[in-house]
Order: structure tokens, then sequence, then C-alpha cells
């Protein structure tokens, strides 16, 4: 069992996060790695890459949305519960290079995977500018973290309720043109990914994405997360999860993430009729 | 004795009973039902009591079976799986699950003339004996050694070493991966084929023996197979499995409605699927499914399918029936349940609507030409042969690779050209010294049996390194 230590509802309690005890995890955990999180024993296998460790402490900290039924009953774990089961790290960490300019660009919870990548790329000597955004001020997440996780920090909103009024490919694009950008980092909803990589594209800077798709084991046993990258299909949990976002087939990527999108919505609303019952 | 010999090759083999096909193609109950004691014993009684016995021969772990059929005979049916424990550490499982038509009852003398004698049948009447009213106690067990040996992988293979280290005094611990230990007999074999209280039941008998069980350990992620020696381990078996699964590499593999037979037994095994809405993992219901391949996963996969529902199950082999993989068993049971055989037929391409999803797949006739590398007729393609066939739902069952995770992470272990690590084959030594390795992961995709064949030669050889040096 892997108790949860910690935990803050954040964006209005439609983000969760959750400081779990995995010493085996904490002490082996580098940025960019997944876990996997199984509530109880019925429950679904659901993959989540790691917003922070500390191996001294034991823990790891995973930052989800509410999406569906199994978030949602994530959720339901205060602190003081468990997940019965948490399998990790996986994945391909980073990998981390001194290059000099790097911009990170996070949106929604891709911001939680982006902060111990940002810290560790500010760390090796990179000066790194951050953008962050959401749909509106109240769903921004980690913005004191992203601040002391870089050297500079942007912060914009699609209805200009707090920062930069718009999308942060739009501030993304100014520091595109101010020149020298060596590395992007770009992670979040699928859309903005595809987004970050299509803006830099004509400027020729290799831009990193963080993919998570539908997967069950994430060792390389399945095959459910496939990904077509340069006409190649890759598996996302131990070929990734980051791939060179100018590669990836992100049209793929979205129409896979709904395979079981009328399953889960009725799975979800059951769960919502349950729970609000009782 | 030559005269009783001719009276018992008369008897005819004792069927088990079985769910009827109608029914038991839409439920996840086992199949066959099991050996009455009045049936096991009619049945025992067919054995000759060969004295240069050839089913022991067909054995990959040499079960006595004269020996456990003889104490069949006579009713001591303790006695009996006290027997078979001492070749055979999963009989509940091997029974229901060894190809045993090409190993022991192959080699039956009873068979030549009629039917063999059920010998798989037999072992499991004795572990569902044992299971259902023994006595549960435990196999004797040497003395502590005091030494530590680190099983990498639940399955079978795995499960033997552990299963045979532990009675002879060594402090075993097992590794999975999966959230639930068992491997390929919990997330591979259906329920209807293998029911899941049947493996648990195995691991707690060892867990009671005193070996350990760790879930959720990724060794070459959580850990790494140096950090166990660290730990105090002296030696470490690897029984991953194959564990990579392979697709066709077609046009249109990305649809939504195509899966790994992996995935999909997984979803429906280990994850319960077939129960969903009350558990959480959901699985695709195609209406009109395709298996591609032949073999007993492929046979596990349509049947499931079946099982879920689904209007049409087909199962498209490029081969004809004579080069199919599976137990007799198992494609005899998938023609009862209504699985329809495409055989001498390749998808060349898929097709799917503007959501991404899978519509259909176009096909090639095949003819065989002369034999390949693998000694079986190697089909051809047949011009202007070209067929579409509509599927909502493709299972891709045409084998696995070796994954990589772990043997990436170990670089002075060697590999051959495929992936596979490179062990002795007499004592399952790699050519990194305290491990050794066994099964799928060594000798690409096979049988239970062999598995557990390999895991009972490292286990003995681990006990001489253990006792003598490397």
């Amino acid at each position: 069992m892997f108790k949860i230590v910690k935990r803050e509802e954040m964006a209005e309690g439609t983000v969760i996060l959750n400081e779990i005890e995995a010493p085996l995890i904490a002490r082996k955990a580098k940025p960019g790695q997944f876990v996997i999180l199984k509530a109880n024993e019925d429950g679904e296998r659901i993959p989540l890459t790691m917003a922070d460790t500390d191996p001294d402490k034991g823990t790891i900290t995973i930052i989800y949305m509410v999406v569906g039924k199994s978030t949602a009953l994530f959720k339901t774990l205060q602190v003081g519960d468990a997940f019965q089961d948490v399998i990790g790290p996986l994945g391909k960490p980073t990998h981390l290079e001194k290059l000099g300019k790097v911009v990170c660009v996070g949106g929604g919870t891709g911001v939680a995977v982006l902060h111990p990548i940002t810290r560790a790329l500010k760390k090796i000597g990179n000066d790194v500018t951050c953008i962050i955004g959401a749909r509106t001020k109240d769903l921004l997440i980690l913005e004191s973290q992203m601040k002391s996780a870089s050297h500079d920090l942007r912060v914009c909103t699609d209805d200009g309720t707090y920062g930069h009024h718009g999308f942060v490919t739009d501030v993304l694009k100014e520091q595109l043109e101010g020149g020298d950008v060596k590395l992007v980092v770009g992670i979040g909803p699928v859309p903005m990914m595809r987004a970050v990589a299509n803006l830099t594209r004509p400027f020729d800077v290799k831009t990193m994405v963080s993919l998570n798709p539908i997967m069950i084991d994430g060792t390389g046993m399945c095959g459910g997360c496939r990904v077509s990258v340069g006409g190649e299909t890759k598996f996302a949990c131990v070929d990734g999860p980051e791939f060179d976002g100018h590669l990836v087939n992100f049209d793929e990527l979205m129409l896979r993430l709904q395979a079981y999108c009328e399953e889960e919505k009725a799975c979800y609303e059951d769960f919502c009729t349950l729970r609000d019952a009782t | 004795m030559k005269e009783t010999a001719g009276k018992k090759e008369k008897a005819s083999r004792v069927a088990m009973p079985e769910q009827k096909p109608e029914i038991r193609r839409r439920n996840f109950e086992e199949v066959p039902l099991g050996y009455t004691v009045a049936m096991a014993q009619e049945e025992a009684a067919r054995c000759l009591q060969c004295k240069k016995p050839g089913c022991v021969e067909g054995c990959p772990v040499s079960v006595d079976i004269p020996g456990f059929i003889n104490l069949i005979t006579q009713g001591d049916f303790t006695g009996a799986i006290r027997h078979v424990w001492t070749k055979n550490a999963l009989p509940a499982v091997c029974g229901r699950v060894c190809p045993q038509e090409i190993q022991c009852e192959g080699k039956c003398i009873v068979g030549k003339k009629g039917e063999p004698v059920a010998i798989g049948n037999l072992e499991r009447f004795v572990a569902d004996w044992e299971r259902e009213n023994g006595t549960g106690a435990l196999p004797p067990q040497a003395p502590s050694t005091g030494k530590k040996v680190a099983v990498v992988g639940s399955g079978p293979s795995g499960l033997t070493v552990a299963g045979d280290l532990i009675q002879k005094g060594y402090d075993v611990t097992v590794l999975e991966a999966f959230h639930k230990p068992g491997g390929v007999l919990v997330y591979g074999i259906p329920e209807f084929r293998l029911p899941k209280a049947i493996v648990a039941q195995e691991i707690n008998f060892l867990e009671r023996q005193g070996a350990k069980v760790e879930v959720n350990a990724v060794v070459g992620r959580t850990v790494s197979l140096d950090e166990l020696f660290e730990d105090g381990f002296e030696a470490v078996y690897l029984g991953v499995g194959a564990g990579l699964p392979r697709f066709m590499n077609l046009p249109g593999e990305n649809l939504i409605g195509i899966l790994s037979a992996n995935e999909y037994l997984t979803r429906a095994n280990l994850m319960k699927a077939y129960r969903y809405p009350d558990v959480d993992t959901p699985i695709p219901k195609g209406k009109n499914v395709v298996v591609l391949g032949a073999g007993n996963v492929a046979m596990d996969s349509a049947r499931t399918a079946m099982r879920l529902g689904a209007d049409s199950v087909k199962i498209v082999y490029r081969r004809s029936r004579d080069e199919m993989p599976a137990r007799a068993a198992e494609i005899h049971h998938a023609e009862e349940e209504g699985i329809e055989f495409f055989l001498l037929t390749n998808p060349t391409q898929f097709k799917g609507d503007q959501k991404g999803r899978l519509t259909g797949m176009e096909c090639l006739k095949m003819e065989l030409g002369e034999p390949d590398d693998s000694g079986r007729r190697r089909p051809i393609a047949i011009q202007g042969s070209e067929f579409h066939m509509d599927t909502d739902l493709v299972i891709v069952a045409v084998g696995s690779g070796a994954n990589p995770l772990l043997t990436q992470s170990t670089p002075d272990m060697q590999l051959n050209k495929w992936g596979y690590i490179i062990a002795d084959p007499e004592t399952g030594k790699t050519t990194k010294k305290g491990v050794w390795a066994g099964g799928d992961i060594v000798t690409g995709a096979a049988t239970v049996i062999l598995a557990m064949g390999a895991g009972r030669k490292a286990a003995d050889s681990i006990h001489q390194y253990l006792t003598w040096g490397w």
C-alpha cells in the first residue's frame, strides 16, 4: 500500500496534488519519468508523470486533473488513505544537456510534468524561460514553483484574467523571434503540444514533448501506447514518454486517446450519480 | 500380463465432462469440469504400467506418470499428488494447459492402437483433489541455508525455481512487475481455461512454504539487477517472459480497434475487464472480430471475444490447418464454440473511418510452397486473390519478441541477435556471474511446461553454485 501523506486541491478542485509514500520509486526516479497508479482491487492502471520526488522523505508527488471515473476515485482518497499499487519509475528520463537558452512551455496539468524538467534544466546551467498557461486565472497551477524553477516566468490565460491575454504559443513566438533558443520543451494537452511543435518547426528549434497515451503495463508488453514518430511505431512507455515534437503524429495520438471515450463517459456518469447519492 | 494388457486396451478413454459449447461460449466459467473419483479410477486403470514408460520421456519435467497413476488406482490420492510434486510444482496448471498430445500422451503405448491414457486429465484430477480435500500439509523442506535468492518474474518458470529452492532451504524472494503474481498464468491464459483461483492457490502454497512475493517491482526500473546483489541476494533467476508484442507492420495498424493479444488478454484476464463496468478497465467489444494467428494465444483471444458477445469471430492464418501451432484441444474447443477459420489468408492493410476506428481489412489468399527455415511450407500470395473483410476489432496474435527493458539495463549479460538472453541449455547459466535465465526470455515464446523444465534445471544449478561455487 502506498500512503498519501499530503493532499491539495488546485484549480477550483479540478486538479489534485498527492504526495505519496513510495521510497523505492523516490530513490530511483528522474525528471520525465512516470508511475502507474491503481487505487483499489478493481481499479484501472493510470499512468501519470511525476511532478516531484523527495528521495530523503521517500515520497513522490503526482498532480492530476479529474477527467473520468478513475481520477474521480483518486480524488476521494484523503491523507492517510493509500493507493493499492504504484509502479515505477517508468519510461526514459529526460535527456538533460547544457545548451544555453531553453524555453519550457506548459499548459493545464502539463505544468506539473514540466516542473521537475524545468528545474533540472536550470540546475545544469541553462538559461530557462518558462511559459505557463491556463484557460482562466483560477485554473492556473504551480505558479510560484515554476517561478523558482526557471529564470523568467511568463503566464498566459486564454480569457485574459491574468498575465498575457492569449495562448502560450503567442509568448513562445516572441521568444523564438528573439533568437538563440536552443531547445523548447512543450508539455500539455495534445492540441497545445501540436501547436508548439508547428510553431517551432520553421525556426528549426529542437522541440521535446511528453506524451501520455492509453497504456496498461508501462513496460513495453501490451503495445497499447503505440505512437507514430517519424513514420515509425514507438511505444511511449519504454521508448518515451518524451519524443521529438517535430516527428510525432499528433493527429493519430488525438484519435487514439478517444478509444474508450464512450465507455469512459458512461462509467464516469454512473460513478458521479452513485457518489452524489451517498 | 499380456492378457490383462489386451483387455485394458479395449476400454475407451473416459471423456471429461464439459460445459456445452452453446452455453460456455457466452460465459467465463471453466470449460472442462474435471473427473469424479470414479472416472479418474476408471481412466487410471487403462494405464499399462509400462516398465520403460514412453510418457515419462515425453514429459519435459519427467513426472513419474505410471507411478502417480498407480496410486490413483489404489485410491491413494494424497500419495499421488505428493508423487507428482517431487517433479512438478504446478500440476493443477499443467494438467490444464500442457500440450499433452505432443508430450506424455503422444508417447503413450495405449495410444498406438486407440486413444492414449488421459494423463493430463489425471494430473488435473489429483491436483484438484488435493486442493479440495487435501490436508494442506507442506512438502518436506531442507534446513535453512541462510542464503538469499531472487527470482525475477512470477510466471511458470519463476514459480518452479522458487518452489524448488524453498524446499532446498533457500530464502527466496519473487519479484513481479505487475500488481498481481502469476505472469502469463494470470494476464495471458483466460479464466475459462485456467481459473485464477487456482493460480492464486499455487502462489499461496509457495508463500506458506516461506517464499516472499513482491509485486509492483519492475527489475530494470524500480531496482536494477546489480542492486539485487547489493541487497544481499547471492543468485538471481530471470524468468521474465518474452513480453514484446509483434505487430504486422501493415498500413493502418494504429487504428483504434487493433490491439495486440497481450493487451487484449491483459485487459480481459489481469484487469478483469470482462466484468466492466463493475471493474474500471474497459475492453473493446467487437461485433465482427478477427484474430490474426493460430497459436494458443490466438485461440484464447478468439474465445474471449466470443464470450464478450461478438456476432462473429474469425481466426485468420496465412498457413493451413496442419501448421496451426495451437494445442489440439484449444482448436477443437474454438470450433465447437463457433469460431470460423480463414486459413491460407493474409491481411495486407487495415481500413478505418474518419474517427480513426477500424472498419475492415484487405486480404490476400495464400498457397503453400516449399518448406521455409521453420520446416513448414512457406505461404505464397496468390496473385489477384484480393478480397475485403469487414471487421471492427482485430487482435494481433502473431507471436512475441524479447522485451528489452531488463536486458538493456544489464549491459554485461550477453544476448543473441534477437535480444533473447544466452543461457546454457543444461544449467540456465547466463554469461553474467550469479545470474540464471529460463523460459520465454531464453527460448522465445514457448509453453508453460518448457519454461518449468528450464526452471527445474536452473534451480538445481543454483543449488550447486550456492553449495560449491560457479
